[in-house]
C-alpha cells in the first residue's frame, strides 16, 4: 500500500468505530454535538496564561475514550498529520513574550512559554473531541441531528458531501501518485515543476468523481431530509449526559480545580 | 417504456455527440445499446435519467423528461453505474441498499424485508453488514446492482455492468442480469455480454443509429460492426 492508499483506509475506518457499540456511541448524536461544542468553546475561553486552569480540562477527554472504548493510540495516529499544524500556531509565541512569569528551581519562564503551551493544549483538547465525536457518531446521524437543529439543509448537505469529497478526493490522489511514482521511480515525493498540472489533474479528476456520487445520491432519491440516517427521539438519559456534561465544564472551567486538588493535599 | 423522439445533444455549444436520434423500448425487452468508445452511450443513459438536458423529447411510461417530473421518473429507473466506487457511498451495503427506498419514503421494515429478499435472490447475504472499503471489485458490483434491485425499479439501466471484473465475477453478473425480468437497457462494448442477456441490440456510431434489430442478426454481422470499430462476439466466430 502507499502512503495515500494508507491514508484513505484509514478515513473509512472512521466509519467502522463509530458503528460500534458503547454507551457514547448510542446517545443522541445530537446530545454528542452540543456538549462537544460546548467544551470546545469553554476550552477556547481560558485566558492565554491559565495554564494550571486549563489543565484540569483533559478530563473530559480521557473519560470519554475510557467509556467508548476507543483508543488513544488510534485518535493520536490518526490525527499525526493535523496535530502538529494545529501546535505550530503557539509555536512564535516565546520570541514575542519574554517577560518572566514564573519561576520554577531557579528557571524563569517567560509569558511567551506558557501561552505557548496553553495554545497548544486547547488546540490539542479541542481536536481530541472532535475525535472523539467523529468516532463515535456515524456522519450521516451526525447530519440528521444537524437537520433536527434546525441548521440550514444547504450547509447540512454541504458537510456531508464534503466528508464524502475528501474520500473521493484522497482516493484519486493515491491513483496519481502511484502513476507518477512509477514514472519517477526514486524520487521522493512530487517534483515541484509538476505540482501545478498535478493539482489541476486532481481538482479535475475529483470533481468528475464527486459528480458522478451525487448524481447516483439524487437519482436513488436524495433531497437533504437524511430519512435513511438512524435517528431516534431525544430521550431523558440524552439530557441527562447533556446537563450533566454542560455542568461539568462549567465546574472546571470556574471553580480552581488545581487549587481544590492541591489543598486536598497539603491540609 | 422508453421512448427518445428526435434527440440531439451537444456538452459544449454546437459540438453535437447525439444526433437527431429517436427510439422506442416496449415493457418487457432487454435491449443492448452498443457502440465503440465515445459514441455516446452514456450520455443516452444520462439524458434518459434527466441527469443531462437535451433537445427533443424523451419519455418514460408516457412521461416526459423534465424537470418537475425527475422524482417520478427516477423512482421508474435503476441506474447501475460504470463505476461501482461512485455508487456505493455508505459505509456498507447494507446502508447502501436502503438509502433510496427510505428516501422514496417506504418504512423500515417494508425496505429491511425487501434487503433480505434481494440479497437471498443473488446469493449474497453474506455481504450485507460488510463495509464498501472492504470489499473487493466484484462484490461491490453485485452490491451495486442489489442496491438497486432494492428500489424495485420498473426498468434497469446498466452502463458496462462487466467492465473491470474478472472471469468468474463477470459470468456471476451476466446470469443475474438474465435472470432480471424488468426491462432492460444495458450499454457496453463486451459483446458476448450482450449476445448472452440481450434479444434486441442498438448499434451507436458517432451519436447516431447505425443498426437496430435482434441480436442474433447485428451480432453476427462482421461486416458491420468491424465499420464501427467492433469485432465479432467469440461465441459467434465460429459460426457462419
Ligand atoms: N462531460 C463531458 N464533456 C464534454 N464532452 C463529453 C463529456 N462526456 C462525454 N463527452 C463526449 O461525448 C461523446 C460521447 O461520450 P460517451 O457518451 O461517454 O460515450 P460512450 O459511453 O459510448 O463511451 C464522446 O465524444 C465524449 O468525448
Ligand atoms: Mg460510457
Amino acid at each position: 500500500m502507499n502512503k495515500m492508499q494508507k491514508a484513505l483506509h484509514e478515513l473509512s475506518e472512521m466509519d467502522e468505530l463509530a458503528a460500534r457499540q458503547s454507551p457514547i456511541h448510542s446517545l443522541h448524536p445530537a446530545a454528542k454535538l452540543i456538549t462537544t461544542i460546548v467544551y470546545i468553546l469553554i476550552t477556547l475561553s481560558f485566558d492565554k496564561y491559565d495554564l494550571s486552569g486549563l489543565v484540569p480540562m483533559v478530563l473530559w477527554p480521557v473519560i470519554m475514550f475510557q467509556v467508548s472504548g476507543v483508543d488513544v493510540h488510534t485518535c493520536f495516529y490518526k490525527l499525526r498529520i493535523v496535530l502538529p499544524l494545529v501546535m505550530a500556531v503557539g509555536l512564535f509565541n516565546p520570541f514575542f513574550d519574554k517577560e518572566i512569569m514564573v519561576t520554577i528551581g531557579g528557571v524563569g519562564i517567560s509569558g511567551g512559554v506558557i501561552s505557548m503551551i496553553t495554545l497548544m493544549l486547547k488546540g490539542v483538547f479541542c481536536l481530541m473531541m472532535s475525535f472523539l465525536l467523529m468516532a463515535t457518531t456515524k456522519i450521516d446521524s451526525l447530519c440528521a441531528a444537524l437537520r433536527k437543529l434546525h441548521v440550514p439543509a444547504m450547509l447540512v448537505s454541504l458537510l456531508q458531501l464534503t466528508y464524502r469529497y475528501v474520500g473521493v478526493m484522497t482516493e484519486e490522489l493515491a491513483v496519481m501518485t502511484e502513476a507518477y511514482s512509477l514514472r519517477a521511480p526514486g524520487q521522493k515525493g512530487i517534483h515541484v515543476s509538476a505540482w501545478g498540472s498535478f493539482l489541476g489533474q486532481l481538482l479535475l479528476r475529483s470533481m468528475d468523481r464527486a459528480q458522478e456520487l451525487f448524481s447516483s445520491m439524487m437519482l436513488r432519491g436524495y433531497h437533504e431530509h437524511f430519512h435513511y440516517a438512524d435517528i431516534r427521539p431525544f430521550n431523558i438519559k440524552d439530557a441527562l449526559f447533556m446537563g450533566l456534561c454542560i455542568a461539568f465544564f462549567f465546574l472546571l472551567r470556574y471553580a480552581d480545580i488545581a487549587q481544590l486538588i492541591g489543598g486536598l493535599f497539603v491540609r | 417504456m422508453i421512448e427518445f423522439q428526435n434527440v440531439s445533444f451537444a456538452y459544449e455549444k454546437k459540438e453535437y455527440v447525439l444526433h437527431d436520434m429517436s427510439f422506442r423500448i416496449e415493457k418487457g425487452e432487454s435491449v443492448g445499446l452498443i457502440g465503440a468508445n465515445g459514441a455516446g452511450k452514456s450520455t443516452i443513459m444520462k439524458l434518459l435519467l434527466g441527469l443531462l438536458q437535451g433537445e427533443g423529447k424523451i419519455l418514460i411510461d408516457g412521461i416526459e423528461v423534465k424537470k418537475d417530473t425527475l422524482g417520478e421518473i427516477r423512482a421508474k429507473l435503476g441506474f447501475v453505474l460504470q463505476n461501482s466506487d461512485n455508487q456505493m457511498f455508505m459505509p456498507t451495503v447494507y446502508e447502501d441498499m436502503i438509502f433510496g427506498p427510505l428516501n422514496y419514503g417506504l418504512s423500515r421494515e417494508v425496505v429491511d424485508q425487501r434487503v433480505d429478499e434481494v440479497l437471498k435472490r443473488l446469493d449474497l447475504e453474506y455481504l450485507k453488514h460488510r463495509y464498501n472499503h472492504k470489499i473487493s471489485g466484484g462484490e461491490k458490483r453485485m452490491g451495486a446492482i442489489a442496491t438497486i434491485l432494492a428500489m424495485e425499479p420498473q426498468a434497469i439501466l446498466m452502463d458496462e455492468p462487466t467492465s473491470a471484473l474478472d472471469p468468474f465475477n463477470r459470468r456471476l453478473v451476466i446470469n443475474t442480469i438474465r435472470e432480471l425480468d424488468q426491462t432492460k437497457l444495458i450499454a457496453s462494448h463486451d459483446l458476448d455480454m450482450i449476445l448472452d442477456t440481450c434479444d434486441r441490440v442498438i448499434l451507436i456510431s458517432g451519436g447516431r443509429i447505425a443498426a437496430d434489430g435482434p441480436a442474433k442478426e447485428i451480432l453476427s454481422n462482421k461486416d458491420l460492426l468491424e465499420a464501427n470499430r467492433m469485432e465479432l462476439p467469440l461465441s459467434m466466430m465460429g459460426k457462419k
